[in-house]
């Protein structure tokens, strides 16, 4: 009997622990609802471009490799965006941690750049927590069935920070080209070096 | 005449980019891969940073210490920077100089991450600073950031 009560504890403590590092692919995404760079509040289940789903991105001001993927999210922002799915990027980071990163120099980035797409501070760092983002940058697409927004890619923009142009595998356009035709992507889950996301609970 | 001036050319380069070639750079992962096979009786540990990375930057003393206690216990620290971009060498040089560091860098500039970050640990997000502590028969990884105390106490795991 201890035997079998020990067994269901383990079991629950792997299922929580699980869920604590956040989405996997086949998840459905909750709603969250964040400052924009121009004041307003944006919130994925009433964003009105996301008719078909949405590229969140958690990406931020002072990391190298969001630096080097910028101009490539405005460009993925411009192609699909009309598609319906849209760019949302969330910036994840405690400015007291990341001063390059607060709300006040987000909104410079976002004018010096002419991003197209909202820049979203997540304040209370809860967003990215119940995503499992663990870098920046840091992408979830998600696709919507009904009127759920279900993860269907998880990972990194293409397999070249560096060089935009010597890019072989472009993983999250390829992703979402699957989507709008119909299909699974296929990597569905990718890895890449990114920043540890700022948080001063961080592995303390 | 020509010949001579080639030759000295040619000797001038060689001078030139050895001289500047401070830190080996690996930009391919299966030519930097066997350092983290090593089967041999030392302990190696092996930090993956780079200096733009506050969090890498802060730990990096921890590193120094574990350096100085252990560098007589057959354990081997390689710091594995994740650089990238221009005076690359001359960034990690003089970043060498102004922290003090003794132990080895090498520069892995390989940017397929996502085809070699598994082969590091499939524990591993991708996200830096992260640690690898391995000896032929244990190996451990940390996507963290160390203090000395924490980091000499997983060290010990091994001795």
């Amino acid at each position: 009997m201890k035997k079998i009560v020990m067994t269901g504890l383990l079991i629950l403590v792997a299922f929580f622990g699980l869920n604590a590092q956040g989405y996997e692919v086949g998840d459905e995404a909750a709603n969250f609802k964040l400052k924009n760079v121009n004041g307003e509040m944006v919130s994925l289940f009433d964003y009105k471009d996301a008719t078909k789903g949405a590229i969140v991105i958690f990406t931020c001001n002072h990391c190298p490799y969001a630096i080097a993927y910028e101009d490539r999210i405005i460009e993925l922002d411009k192609f699909f965006s009309a598609k319906g799915y849209p760019v949302i990027a969330i910036n994840p980071n405690d400015p007291e941690l990341a001063p390059e990163d607060s709300y006040e120099k987000m909104i410079t980035r976002a004018k010096e750049k002419g991003f197209t797409f909202p820049y979203l501070f997540d304040e209370t760092q809860e967003v990215y927590k119940m995503y499992g983002a663990k870098r920046t940058p840091h992408v979830y697409l998600l696709s919507r069935v009904d009127k759920d927004f279900v993860v269907s890619y998880i990972g990194t923009i293409d397999d070249n920070y560096k060089d935009a142009s010597a890019v072989k595998k472009q993983y999250l356009r390829d992703a979402v080209l699957a989507l709008l035709d119909g299909n699974k992507p296929n990597p569905n889950f990718t890895k890449a070096i990114g920043c540890t996301i700022k948080d001063k609970e961080y592995k303390k | 005449m020509k010949k001579l001036n080639l030759l000295f050319f040619f000797v001038f380069i060689n001078f030139t980019t050895s001289f500047s070639q401070e830190f080996e750079v690996y930009d391919d992962f299966t030519e930097f891969e066997f350092l983290l096979n090593q089967q041999d009786n030392k302990i190696y540990v092996i930090n993956f940073w780079a200096t733009w990375c506050r969090p890498c930057v802060k730990e990096m003393p921890a590193f120094n210490q574990l350096y100085e206690n252990f560098q007589d216990k057959d354990v081997e620290i390689l710091l594995v920077s994740m650089d990238f971009g221009k005076n690359l060498q001359n960034r990690i040089a003089s970043f060498k100089s102004n922290h003090n560091i003794k132990s080895k860098i090498i520069i892995l500039d390989d940017p397929d991450s996502n085809s070699w970050i598994d082969k590091v640990s499939s524990d591993w997000s991708g996200a830096i600073p992260a640690t690898l502590i391995y000896s032929k028969s244990k190996r451990e990884f940390f996507e963290r950031e160390f203090e000395y105390k924490e980091l000499e106490n997983e060290l010990k795991k091994f001795l």
